[in-house]
């Protein structure tokens, strides 16, 4: 009988494992504190994987180039995208997106482009770090 | 006097399914079981209708590529492909041969890693743990790739309707080059795993047979069928897209082995052997990809006025990881949504093969069997085996430990 997978399993005895630790090796008690204290230079956080270039984040938007041309609205698959009749200017709900980039393709002027941020994690929807105006 | 018979009888039923959030198309099996061996199973559909259809018919054709995204977890690409491909053919719009070749591109990279996926459960089903991780360390770098050349590991959201959007530029091919070289060069041990190893062959070999004629009588499609040596490929068929400028053949079991049985182990070669393919078939395209566009019509606003004014019906085709897909779009020249949407994915053809693959094999071998035609295996989830009014359930869990001791109870 012969085991061919012994081999490899015994060289991955002794190799390090993939897994980025990020944000810490083991997982802080309160995540809260655990930034406050990265943010005084208390405790070291462990970066996160570079996202690669290209990488579909959290949508930044130029309010100034925008010209309301609602072109955005009509194609976004999920309707995340409110028009603001007043201002003439739209407001983007994340908690909605699903990061396709499509309304950036379709924007005539260009003011909407992916960003590369990624921690969108939140327990309200309507949260201000999830909409973007 | 019926009475009796009930006490007499020696078979019991164990039904599997019907709902499953993640199963795509919800299923209920009715095993009939005698002792440990199966002797009937009844498969009924049509439990659940999620309206993605419904959904996309209220939707313009650029939304509905990206809902078309999320019919699947793991097709993200086929899916939205098959679609664009038939508003395509609705509405006659030409696509770039630039764009052919690079749809070839991310086509074969998601069959790579569907195939390795799929692997990877195989090897897990039977309770070979150690071959899961390292199957999917390998596909790990299939994504990698994947996320540096459209952006995000599974939603790839690069097809648009006479395109696609994102280019493969010099910079890119490095990196692919180099992932390449390492699938290649780490195949051959990858091979021998699945092809050699005793506990493999133990568990694979001679079950779960589908005969060619059941293959053709039963419509099965993709890995299923080719393993049962029905030479079907839509990329062969009817090729699509760069297919036909590409060196492609049927992939069979006898290409390796010399002969077809059409049991578990003929699947896995089918699909080992295809990763090969794929691997081949992406180098092939990058060599050969012309200069050139990208989309037919970049505006879109254009695009969607002038699908709003066509009226007429069209099919999309492709070969997907598990089969072939067909979506059929119609539009009536008046609205912008289509009139009609249908979608038929590659799994509805391979649900039916499971019954007599399934016949005579044990309750043990239900995860590797069902897991060989590549369904989303949560259909195995929940098992509940009903004996008249005593009534008890199998849970993953307990039907994977199953799995696992009757691989232990072979080795001995």
């Amino acid at each position: 009988m012969k085991f061919s997978m012994l081999p490899q399993v015994f060289t991955q005895m002794f190799k390090k494992p993939w897994t980025n630790k990020f944000p810490a090796k083991y997982t802080p008690d309160n995540t809260t504190k655990f930034l406050e204290d990265v943010g005084t230079g208390k405790a070291k956080i462990i970066p996160p994987v570079e996202t690669p270039e290209g990488f579909r984040g959290k949508i930044v938007y130029d309010k100034e180039k925008c010209i309301g041309c609602k072109l955005c609205i009509k194609v976004c698959p999920t309707n995340a995208i409110e028009f603001k009749e007043k201002e003439k200017k739209i407001k983007i709900y994340l908690s909605r997106c699903c990061f396709c980039s499509q309304c950036n393709d379709v924007c005539p002027v260009k003011c909407l482009s992916m960003g590369d941020e990624f921690l969108l994690a939140d327990v309200d929807p309507y949260s201000k770090d999830l909409i973007v105006e | 006097m019926t009475e009796k018979k009930q006490t007499t009888k020696t078979t019991y039923q164990l039904p599997i399914g019907p709902i499953h959030p993640a199963l795509k198309e919800p299923v209920m099996f009715e095993f009939e079981i005698d002792g440990e061996r199966i002797i009937d199973v009844d498969v009924q559909l049509g439990h659940v209708h999620r309206a993605i259809e419904w959904t996309g018919m209220r939707r313009n054709p650029i939304q509905i590529i990206y809902l078309a995204e999320r019919i699947c977890g793991i097709c993200s690409f086929v899916h939205p492909f098959a679609f664009v491909r038939a508003v395509e053919n609705a509405c006659e719009i030409e696509v770039p041969e630039r764009a052919d070749y690079l749809r070839v591109v991310h086509g074969e990279l998601e069959r790579i890693c569907s195939h390795m996926l799929w692997a990877g459960v195989a090897a897990h089903e039977v309770g070979f743990d150690s071959v899961l991780f390292l199957t999917w360390e390998m596909r790990e770098k299939v994504l990698d790739l994947t996320e540096y050349l459209t952006g995000n590991r599974v939603t790839k959201a690069i097809l648009t309707i006479g395109g696609i959007r994102r280019d493969i530029t010099k910079d890119h091919i490095p990196k692919i080059k180099e992932t390449m070289d390492y699938l290649k060069n780490n195949f051959e041990k990858l091979r021998k795993i699945y092809l050699d190893d005793k506990t493999f062959k133990l568990r694979s070999q001679d079950c779960g047979i589908l005969t060619y004629e059941d293959a053709l009588k039963l419509c099965a499609v993709g890995p299923t069928t080719r393993a049962s040596g029905v030479k079907k490929d839509v990329r062969v068929d009817q090729a699509y897209a760069a297919y036909s400028d590409l060196d492609i053949d049927y992939i069979t079991p006898d290409v390796l082995t010399g002969e077809v049985n059409g049991d578990v182990y003929d699947r896995i070669i089918v699909r080992l052997l295809e990763v090969k393919q794929s691997i081949d078939l992406i180098e092939q395209a990058i060599d050969k990809m012309p200069a050139g566009d990208l989309v037919s019509e970049p505006k879109i606003p254009k695009l969607l006025n002038y699908i709003k004014k066509t009226a007429g019906e069209g099919i999309g085709r492709d070969e997907a990881p598990r089969g072939e897909v067909i979506h059929y779009v119609k539009f009536d020249g008046e609205h912008e949504e289509p009139y009609t949407w249908k979608v038929r994915a590659s799994t509805y053809n391979n649900i039916l093969p499971w019954i007599p693959m399934l016949k005579g094999e044990q309750i043990a071998d239900i995860p590797i069997v069902a897991a060989s035609t590549d369904p989303c295996m949560s259909c195995t989830n929940r098992v509940a085996v009903v004996d008249k009014n005593k009534k008890y359930e199998l849970d993953k869990e307990q039907l994977h430990q199953l799995s696992v001791k009757k691989t232990l109870g072979l080795m001995k």
